[in-house]
């Protein structure tokens, strides 16, 4: 059971070219804004149209430019979630969940269906209720019964958090990862939030301008996002253009300072996480002044400046927990970065 | 008091109420959907009736209408049929005349439209069809309504056009509008005042329930 998207759409501004399969996973596309991974879903879903390319789901195809093939979306059976819900404001939730099963079913084992999804998302009670008075977390439950009542063959989620305060969001992340679980089938998820995509998905594509920059397993992919688009996306701030030495070390340029690293080809700029900045003697060791020290709820964000780099030079992040830096205060600090933890990026 | 002008007015302004309410739908849902050039270029030409004087509306509607001219005339010789100075004569001025203000909020309306609701709805399984008069009708309904009542009033109030293409003639065109103007201009400001009391009356009442409608639509849309 697999999804494959290999398709072209030209775009204000650019033109998006998607290729990429998944399987019986969640597939996160991470991206920044306007990149083109809602757009993607669009054209699985069947409200969009490729200019060229394909889309084939579990062996069925539902778009193929040169075989003329264009499903309606009522047809290719897809369950679409959008931020905003889209639940329709003038029929109560029960109204709303029983268009999704319209398809399928009809007459008492559609009301039949209907029930026992409005009770498998706790929503029951609601079922009178219109929309606009629910809160955005039952709101999104509505949605999960009336995409799921359908037995769609696979879902697409478009940001589907982004709508929701931080405390909700968590909550309603584990509820949808739960459906998500029972699913058992293929789930395409946009998103542009790294936690978000950490915490649900089983793998991930790096989405920028309109390409997939790099898909593989979610760890692997984090570990290493290979490019700058997927080093940011993945939630690494410190980034460097390099070039390399005689001495067969590379110059980080955006730093000042030299480094000795396993260069990779192809390589043209580094990135370290704030995270894995470690103090101390090491490999790459940097004498430093604290320039800056930023307090976060729980850790402190020191920005440090090698004393050897140039006054222009960007300045590199370290987060560390608020105990290690209430021990460590001092003017000059000395860190090193680990080759191990240096991120080789092209583009 | 002869009555006559209110009926007229009411039944003039009913037709072309009924007509516009299709046909201002019609157009605005299409040319929500139309390209770019096309959309700019319809919207100018079917709006145009708004910003032109109503004499010039007249005009233009006795150069086609007429019965020396082309529509007049084709008429006139296969069905024996006048096109003008009838009482439904008067419904080609006002139908033309209303067309842009419900052509203009029922557009409004459809652009407002939230267009992830048909997708949603799309992929749910729901005909076009059903998307339509279940969830976009609906959901555009006040921009509608507020369009209709609207078209109703400026229909009930038309003078220019009407008086150019069904004239004055008392218990057969007359309507609301061109009776004020023939009872001032023959002195009998007396019955030319219990008219416009008669006109102010309606305008409030459409009114009212304009307001009326909108505050109820729009406690419906929060909660």
């Amino acid at each position: 059971m697999s999804l494959i998207v290999d398709i072209e759409k030209k775009l204000s501004g650019f033109t998006l070219r998607m290729s990429f399969e998944a399987g019986d996973e969640t597939l996160a596309l991470l991206g920044a804004s306007g990149c083109g991974k809602s757009m993607t879903l669009r054209c699985v879903a069947g409200v969009e149209r490729p200019d060229r390319g394909r889309i084939v789901l579990n062996g069925r195809t539902l778009f193929d430019s040169e075989k003329r093939v264009n499903l309606p979306p009522q047809q290719r059976r897809v369950g679409l979630m959008f931020q905003n819900y889209a639940l329709f404001p003038q029929m109560t939730v029960y109204q709303n969940v029983r268009c999704g099963a319209r398809r399928h079913l009809k007459g008492a084992a559609r009301e039949e269906a209907v029930r026992q999804a409005l009770d498998a998302f706790g929503v029951g009670s609601l079922a009178g209720r219109l929309p606009g008075q629910l809160s955005g977390g039952q709101q999104q439950r509505v949605a999960l019964a009336r995409m799921l009542v359908g037995e769609p063959d696979i879902l697409l989620m478009d940001e589907p958090f982004s709508a929701l305060d931080s405390h909700l969001r968590f909550r309603m992340e584990q509820e949808v990862h739960d459906a998500i679980r029972r699913f058992g089938k293929t789930v395409l998820l946009v998103s542009h939030s790294r936690d978000e995509v950490y915490r649900m998905a089983d793998s991930v594509a790096i989405v920028n301008n309109g390409r997939v920059e790099r898909i593989g397993a979610l760890k692997d992919v984090f570990a290493d996002p290979g490019t700058r688009a997927g080093c940011v996306l993945t939630g690494c701030k410190n980034i460097s253009a390099i070039s390399p030495l005689e001495n067969g070390q590379v110059w980080a340029e955006d730093w000042g300072v030299p480094l000795a690293l396993p260069l990779r080809p192809g390589a043209d700029a580094v990135g370290i996480r704030m995270h894995d900045v470690r103090p101390g003697q090491g490999p790459n060791t940097l004498r430093c002044r604290a320039a800056e020290v930023i307090e976060n709820p729980f850790s402190v964000t020191v920005m440090l400046r090698p004393v050897e780099a140039p006054a222009s030079a960007a300045p590199i992040g370290w987060e560390m927990e608020k105990p290690m830096w209430q021990a460590l205060q001092a003017e000059e600090l000395t860190v090193h970065l680990p080759p191990e933890a240096i991120l080789q990026l092209k583009g | 008091m002869d009555l006559y002008p209110l009926w007229n007015s009411l039944r003039i302004a009913g037709v072309s109420t009924v007509i516009i309410f299709f046909a201002g739908i019609f157009a605005a849902y299409y040319i929500a959907k139309a390209p770019r050039l096309v959309k700019g270029v319809l919207d100018v030409f079917l709006t145009l009736p708004l910003v032109l004087p109503p004499t010039v509306v007249g005009f233009l509607l006795l150069r086609v209408l007429g019965p020396r001219r082309v529509i007049g005339a084709f008429f006139l010789e296969h069905f024996n049929l006048r096109l003008t100075m009838t009482w439904w004569s008067a419904i080609f001025a006002t139908t033309v005349v209303i067309f842009p203000l419900m052509y203009r909020t029922c557009r409004g309306a459809f652009e407002g439209f939230d267009a992830t609701l048909s997708a949603s709805a799309q992929t749910l399984g729901l005909s076009n069809t059903y998307i339509f008069w279940r969830i976009r009708m609906p959901y555009c309904r006040p921009g509608i309504l507020a369009g209709t009542v609207l078209a109703f009033a400026r229909a009930l109030g038309e003078y220019g056009a009407t008086s150019m293409i069904a004239g004055y003639t008392p218990g057969r065109t007359a309507t609301i509008s061109t009776t004020v103007y023939q009872l001032w201009r023959t002195n009998d400001d007396g019955l030319a005042f219990r008219w416009v009391l008669v006109n102010v009356a309606i305008s409030f009442v459409v009114l009212l329930a304009v307001n009326l409608l909108e505050r109820r639509e729009k406690r419906a849309g929060r909660r």
